[in-house]
C-alpha cells in the first residue's frame, strides 16, 4: 500500500543527500584552495557554511517532525534516527572544510612548504569515503558501508606518514618551518577526521539496513 | 518455563481455519501483546487461553495450550477452576447491573461459595486498591456499577477480576473505548499488575503495545508470524510481514 509517509521519506532522503553534496564540495575546494592557494576559493568554503548549517537545522527539524506525527516503527524509524545521525556527521564534515579553509588562508601567501603529495592522496581516499558513505545510505547498500570501514586503516596510515615525514624531514631539521609545517599537520589531521565520519556514517547505515549495531565492534566488519 | 505455552495450536470454527499451529511461550510477570489486522486470530487465540472458545458451536481445537505445565484441554481440567486462573477483560466494560461491592464479590462467592462478609469486605478493598479505585468509590460501594464513568467501569472489570486471585489477566482490546488520558491510567495500572500477573493483551493500538509489552506477537490469516521482545518486533521485525503491517505498508 503506497503512503503518503513513503512520500515525506522520500523528501528527507533528498535533503541529506543535498547534505551530502554540500559536504563533498566543501572537501574539495577547500583542498583545491590549498593545493592552488587560492583564498577567494577557500572564502567561498568559509560562506557557504551558513547553507549548511541552515540545512542542517531544516533536516533535524523535518526528522522531529516525522517523528512527532507518524510514530514511525521498524524501519521507518531506523530510517530517521539514522538520517539525523548522518545529517550531524555531515555537517560535522563541512565544518571541518571550512578548518582547512582557513588554515588555506593563513598559508596562502607564504611559499608552500613542499609540494603536496601525500595530502592530496588522503584527499582522494577522504573524498571516495565520503562519496561511498553517501551511496551507501542512498541505496542501502552495506556492501558500500562496508567498503567505507574497511578503508579507514589506510586513511590513518596515510596520516601518519605525513604526520612523520613534516616532524622529521623538516621540523626537527629546520625549525624555521614549524609555521608552515603545522598547518599541513593540521590539514593531515582534518582529513583523517573526515575519514572518521565516514566510517560513522557507514556504521548508522549498516543499523539502518540490517537493525545490526557495528559501532565499537570491529570485529562483526572484520568477520566477514 | 513459560506461564503459557502452545505447542502446535490449531483451531477451526467449523471448516474456517482460525489458528494455524500456534506455537508461543507466555512469561509470567510479564505484558505480552498479541497485533495484528481484524480476523487474524488474535483474539481467538486469547479466547483458548481460559476456554471461551468451547461456547462456540463447531469448534475443533488440536494442539496443547499447557499453564503452569498442564494441558488445559486435559479431560480433567475443570472449567471453573481454569477460568478462575485466567481472567478476561473485554474491549467495553460490561460490569453487572448490581452495586458496586456485588459486581467485586460475585466471581468470589462463585468460586467460593458462602464466604464471610469480613472476608468479602477484605476482598473488595484490596481489589478496589489495587485497581486505584478504593479511594474515589469506598464511600458509595452500594451504588449502581452501571453509573460509573467508563473508565471506572474498565477498571472495576479488573478489580472483578483481581478478587478470585487470577494467575493470568487477557485483555481484550481493554482500552479501545477509553480516551487517550484514561488509556494511559489504565497501562499506568497494567504496568502495576504485571509484578503479581501474566498478563496478555490484544490490541489494534500498535503504540499501546510498543508502549506497555514486553513481548509482542503479529498475527495474520490465523498464523503467529512473528514473536519476540517488543523492542525488537518494533525497532527490527525479522519478517517483512511484521514491518508491512506495524509500518501501515499492509492493506
Amino acid at each position: 500500500m503506497e503512503r503518503h509517509f513513503d512520500e515525506e521519506l522520500k523528501e528527507l532522503k533528498q535533503d541529506i543527500l543535498k547534505m551530502g553534496t554540500f559536504a563533498e564540495e566543501a572537501i574539495y575546494k577547500s583542498v583545491e584552495a590549498l593545493k592552488n592557494r587560492d583564498k577567494s576559493l577557500a572564502q567561498s568554503v568559509i560562506d557557504n557554511d551558513n547553507n549548511v548549517d541552515n540545512l542542517e537545522l531544516a533536516i533535524d527539524e523535518k526528522c522531529i517532525d516525522l517523528i512527532a506525527r507518524y510514530q514511525p516503527l521498524a524501519g521507518d524509524l531506523r530510517f530517521i534516527t539514522t538520517g539525523m545521525k548522518i545529517n550531524a556527521e555531515l555537517e560535522r564534515i563541512a565544518d571541518i572544510a571550512v578548518d582547512i579553509a582557513q588554515r588555506t588562508q593563513e598559508i596562502a601567501d607564504q611559499p608552500l612548504l613542499k609540494p603536496l603529495v601525500d595530502i592530496p592522496k588522503l584527499t582522494v581516499i577522504a573524498q571516495n569515503m565520503v562519496k561511498m558513505a553517501i551511496d551507501s545510505f542512498v541505496k542501502g547498500d552495506i556492501e558500500l558501508a562496508k567498503k567505507v570501514l574497511l578503508s579507514d586503516p589506510e586513511a590513518d596510515e596515510l596520516r601518519n606518514l605525513i604526520h612523520k615525514e613534516l616532524v622529521e624531514d623538516y621540523m626537527l631539521k629546520n625549525c624555521s618551518t614549524a609555521p608552515r609545517a603545522v598547518q599541513l599537520l593540521l590539514v593531515a589531521r582534518f582529513l583523517e577526521r573526515i575519514c572518521d565520519h565516514t566510517t560513522n556514517i557507514a556504521e548508522d547505515v549498516i543499523y539502518m539496513v540490517q537493525a545490526e549495531v557495528v559501532k565499537h565492534h570491529p570485529e562483526k566488519i572484520k568477520g566477514d | 518455563m513459560p506461564k503459557i505455552q502452545t505447542n502446535g495450536l490449531g483451531l477451526w470454527y467449523g471448516g474456517f481455519h482460525a489458528l494455524k499451529n500456534v506455537n508461543a511461550g507466555f512469561e509470567a510477570n510479564k505484558i505480552t501483546a498479541i497485533i495484528g489486522p481484524s480476523g487474524c486470530g488474535k483474539s481467538t487465540l486469547l479466547r483458548v487461553f481460559n476456554r471461551m472458545n468451547d461456547l462456540i458451536e463447531g469448534v475443533r481445537i488440536e494442539g496443547d495450550v499447557l499453564i503452569d505445565g498442564s494441558n488445559i484441554f486435559d479431560m480433567r481440567t475443570d472449567l471453573v477452576t481454569l477460568r478462575e486462573k485466567v481472567g478476561m477483560v473485554f474491549q467495553r466494560p460490561n460490569p453487572f447491573p448490581l452495586s458496586i461491592y456485588e459486581n467485586i464479590v460475585f466471581g468470589v462467592r462463585v468460586h467460593n461459595g458462602r464466604v464471610k462478609r469480613d472476608k468479602l469486605d477484605e476482598a473488595v478493598e484490596q481489589s478496589l486498591k489495587s485497581v486505584l479505585l478504593w479511594d474515589e468509590l469506598k464511600d458509595r460501594l452500594d451504588k449502581p456499577a452501571l453509573r460509573l464513568s467508563l473508565e471506572q467501569k474498565q477498571r472495576l472489570c479488573i478489580a472483578r477480576l483481581i478478587a478470585v486471585r487470577p494467575d493470568v489477566l487477557l485483555m481484550d482490546e481493554p482500552c479501545s473505548t477509553l480516551d487517550p488520558q484514561a488509556t494511559a491510567r489504565i497501562e499506568e495500572l497494567m504496568r502495576e499488575l504485571k509484578a503479581s500477573y501474566t498478563i496478555i493483551i490484544v490490541t489494534h493500538n500498535m503504540q499501546q503495545a510498543a508502549r506497555v509489552s514486553d513481548d509482542t506477537g503479529f498475527m495474520l490469516l490465523g498464523e503467529l508470524i512473528e514473536f519476540g521482545r517488543t523492542e525488537a518486533i518494533f525497532t527490527a521485525p525479522r519478517d517483512k510481514r511484521t514491518e508491512d503491517y506495524i509500518t501501515g505498508r499492509y492493506g
